[in-house]
């Protein structure tokens, strides 16, 4: 196993999860790549958490209680594509809290992408269309025969399947009109019940059972006609590919400007739509074309992290909150203060990424964060790091101690500035040496500086 | 545009955001309506106990300090403020009155545009200082250096490292990791720009609470330290021109009675010792107060506290305020309801940001707020 396979295993489950331990990245690194990719794809072959477990620690009541539960999936997951497809479809179908404040059904909503998520695009939008929390945040539940409301048509075909420029007015209205009488049953009252979930209810008399042409179709068509007419369209397999380049491979430019600027990577776009294409629109199909082309390989650290993925990495580093216990709600806090309230994005054109995710005050948190976790050198995996560079040798140059704590925080890959600046430090106190007890000692506390060092570099910022 | 007493200094705009919703019936309370006592049997403050500013309105007894400062003539009410449609959600209320946008979702904060007007090359990255934690998206516009400060004393990076050599040490390798490098790409400059910014901010603001001294003792509650830190970035004199901060718990749904005079005793001792300061270090002048709330409260109480509702109450203070009441108190005519059950709203919100934008800080305010705007006259020297 080379550092290659070392470097590559750690891309993958930063991309394909939350970041990884460095044990695990070795027993990783060991297997053949295609078969890492195989179980990640196949996330039946491994245990649910013990939602058992998790309830008897962190609560359901209020808005707090289910991202801060979701942070603790995304660390100790053994699962971690369904649950990093699962945020991809939250920051692709963004809604959010604020509108219902309803959050049971916002919870049963991201059960709903952990349980389909990676299944097939005509699955995924049948039970979005059929989500009570997307009912309500794009107002279905006021979409009926004879007075339409447009906004989940819409948005179904301008953020959620085809994109702007692929359809007519028209099209929305019809798509609007066979989507009439898809709503949800009312919830029991918010308070004091506020976490029972509301369900799906069709009623047929609020229907539009009218002819409808969509997309050059005609027919009686309904909601799920229509977006069997959606998933057909080379159209979604072109946005959708666009969308998963942009959250596991590198940024690309806002939503928005997609009409207008081609992507960055056309031939992996090209690709993916392949894939796509030929399996019906099987996310499994695509995301294993995705995870184990050239492209995808190559595209190391050329995305910036978004805070659910820098919060979730550090704890992956530092192996703390491997099982319940009090202050998860901290890293919850922590991903909204750098910008990513999870389950309430602002808009439902979701969080702009990239390097709109960094302003001043979100990088004073991620650094800050990053530092404070890795600073306290009784956590497990800061002492695993302080370990294994002692097992290095008893004596290192100070080329040799900054070497070692990037590969271990990563490996991470630094520009010139940085090695300069980490390469200044590592010297200031001459070699690392492990002779003696007060050497230990001494050397432990460099370790853990280095590593503070490291994660408050601009490279850690990047996935 | 008008041009203010403020001495030939910026003028400075604070914020005081009252997260929750806070009840403005019961802060300037219409103490002799039959109808303010019908409808609040258990939350309604009994005339005797207010404390009158005429024959109808009277001040939250819990709210005396705030009251002495209207006497004095530096406060202006608001009243009745609001926008037409006034949504009930926390989180969009809010956002609303962040964006100014009641209809489309927006993204860009209103004192954001404002920054930039003020300083569009982005010069002084504490133009614009939030006190607390995470960015409102009030000061939210992409490209826009804000500075957020959640603890004066400890502000910056690697705020962790409690050694002061060490963390200078740290400070200096992180100088080195984010100098300017060439052929490393937008994004990479971008992220170099804005960390040496957050290190060039926080360089400044160290100065501040070194710079200061004061006999003012602030209460030891959340509003008055933010406020005290506020007074110590200002009187710095670092270039801060938008200085904003929140207050919480005013979303008094149950036991409204023992919480909201807690939170009004709180605010209004916080800001008279805010202005106080300022006054005693002659920097008073150049220094005008927002305190909004993202809605008002139900007319009728609920047994226990109030639902919320529509239109509220925002104060508008310092020493070149010309106090008293603008626009109109809400009318409290079962008949003028709005939705049956909530105080109508007689200002548009964006019609007092305009005032404040356009004759206190001389920055024309259209862009800004979304279009024209009804604006009062609050300003002594005003047009």
């Amino acid at each position: 196993m080379g550092d290659r396979d070392l470097a590559l295993a750690a891309h993958l489950m930063r991309r394909a999860g939350f970041g990884a331990s460095r044990g695990e990245l070795e027993t990783l690194a060991a297997r053949p790549y295609e078969d890492v990719v195989g179980d990640l794809l196949r996330p039946e072959r491994f245990p649910e958490v013990e939602e058992d477990l998790v309830d008897r620690y962190y609560g359901w009541d209020s808005f707090h209680g289910p991202p801060a539960r979701w942070i603790y999936r995304m660390v100790n997951t053994r699962r971690p594509l369904q649950e990093k497809m699962s945020l991809f479809w939250h920051h692709v179908f963004a809604t959010a809290f604020f509108k219902s404040e309803h959050v049971a059904s916002l919870n049963r909503q991201l059960q709903m992408f952990q349980r389909v998520g990676m299944s097939d695009m005509r699955t995924i939008l049948l039970e979005l269309s059929r989500d009570p929390a997307m009912i309500y945040w794009l107002d279905n539940n006021e979409n009926v025969s004879g007075e339409p409301n447009e906004n989940y048509g819409r948005e179904l075909l301008e953020l959620f399947s085809m994109g702007a420029g692929n359809y007519t007015e028209d099209d929305v209205k019809m798509a609007a009109r066979a989507f009439t009488g898809w709503t949800f049953a009312q919830p029991i009252p918010l308070y004091p019940h506020g976490h029972y979930d509301a369900r799906f209810e069709y009623r047929p008399e609020e229907h539009d059972d009218s002819v409808k042409t969509f997309l050059g179709e005609t027919g009686r068509f309904d909601g799920g006609d229509i977006i069997d007419i959606i998933v057909r369209q080379p159209a979604t397999a072109a946005f959708i590919a666009r969308h998963l380049y942009n959250f596991f491979v590198a940024d690309e430019p806002q939503v928005p400007a997609w009409p207008i600027e081609p992507p960055r990577d056309p031939e992996a776009i090209r690709i993916l739509v392949g894939a796509y294409l030929d399996s019906d629109g099987d996310m499994r199909t695509v995301l294993n074309a995705m995870f184990t082309s050239d492209f995808f390989k190559e595209a190391q650290f050329r995305r910036v992290k978004s805070p659910a993925e820098l919060v979730t990495g550090v704890l992956n580093l530092v192996e703390t909150h491997r099982t319940p216990e009090p202050g998860i709600g901290v890293y919850q806090a922590a991903v909204t203060a750098m910008g990513q309230e999870l389950l309430n994005p602002p808009t439902v054109e979701g969080w702009h990424t990239g390097k709109e995710w960094i302003d001043g005050g979100a990088l004073s948190e991620r650094v800050n964060f990053a530092v404070n976790e890795v600073g306290d050198g009784s956590k497990p995996g800061i002492q695993a790091i302080v370990r294994r560079v002692s097992e290095s040798g008893s004596e290192l140059s100070p080329e040799e101690f900054m070497s070692v704590c990037l590969s271990l925080v990563g490996p991470l890959t630094v520009g010139d500035e940085t090695r300069a600046a980490l390469m200044a430090y590592a010297e200031s106190q001459g070699p690392l040496r492990f002779h003696t007890e007060a050497d230990e000692e001494a050397s432990a506390r460099r370790i853990v500086r280095m590593v503070q060092l490291i994660v408050s570099s601009m490279e850690y910022q990047f996935a | 545009m008008a041009q203010n007493g403020h001495n030939g200094k910026d003028p400075a705009l604070v914020i005081v955001q009252l997260s929750g919703g806070n009840d403005f019936m019961n802060t300037l309370i219409p103490y002799t309506s039959a109808v303010y006592h019908d409808s609040r049997p258990v939350v309604g403050i009994p005339a005797d106990k207010v404390l009158p500013m005429d024959d109808q309105l009277g001040w939250h007894p819990s709210a005396a300090a705030l009251k002495e400062m209207f006497d004095d003539g530096s406060v202006a009410v608001a009243q009745g403020i609001g926008y037409p449609n006034s949504s009930r959600s926390h989180f969009r209320a809010m956002d609303i009155w962040h964006t100014c946008e009641p209809v489309e979702v927006g993204t860009e904060g209103w004192l954001g545009r404002a920054t930039r007007e003020i300083d569009p090359g982005g010069e002084n990255v504490l133009t614009a200082v939030n006190f607390g934690r995470g960015l409102p998206r009030a000061l939210a516009v992409p490209g826009v250096p804000v500075t957020s400060v959640g603890d004066l004393e400890n502000y910056g990076l690697m705020t962790g490292i409690g050694d002061d050599d060490q963390r200078r040490e740290a400070l200096d390798v992180f100088k080195q990791m984010y100098a300017p490098a060439v052929g490393t790409g937008p994004v990479m400059d971008y992220l170099a720009r804005t960390g040496l910014d957050v290190l060039k901010g926080a360089d400044e603001l160290k100065k501040a609470p070194a710079m200061y001294e004061s006999d003012v003792e602030y209460g030891d509650n959340a509003i008055a330290q933010s406020l005290r830190d506020a007074a110590r970035v200002h009187l710095a004199g670092l270039g801060s021109r938008i200085l904003y901060t929140s207050h919480g718990g005013y979303d008094t749904h149950a036991n409204e009675v023992p919480t909201h005079p807690q939170l009004l005793s709180d605010l209004s001792g916080a800001i008279s010792d805010f202005f106080a300061d300022l006054r005693a270090h002659d920097a008073a002048d150049n220094v005008v107060m927002l305190v909004f709330t993202e809605f008002g409260r139900r007319i009728k109480d609920n047994a226990s506290g109030t639902d919320h509702g529509t239109g509220g109450g925002a104060f508008i203070i310092g020493d070149p305020v010309r106090g008293g009441l603008y626009s109109e108190y809400p009318s409290l005519d079962p008949s003028r309801w709005a939705n049956g059950e909530d105080l109508e709203h007689t200002i548009d919100f964006r019609g007092v940001y305009g005032t404040l934008l356009e004759q206190w800080m001389g920055i024309d305010p259209t862009e800004i707020v979304g279009g024209h705007f009804e604006q009062i006259l609050p300003f002594a020297n005003g047009s």
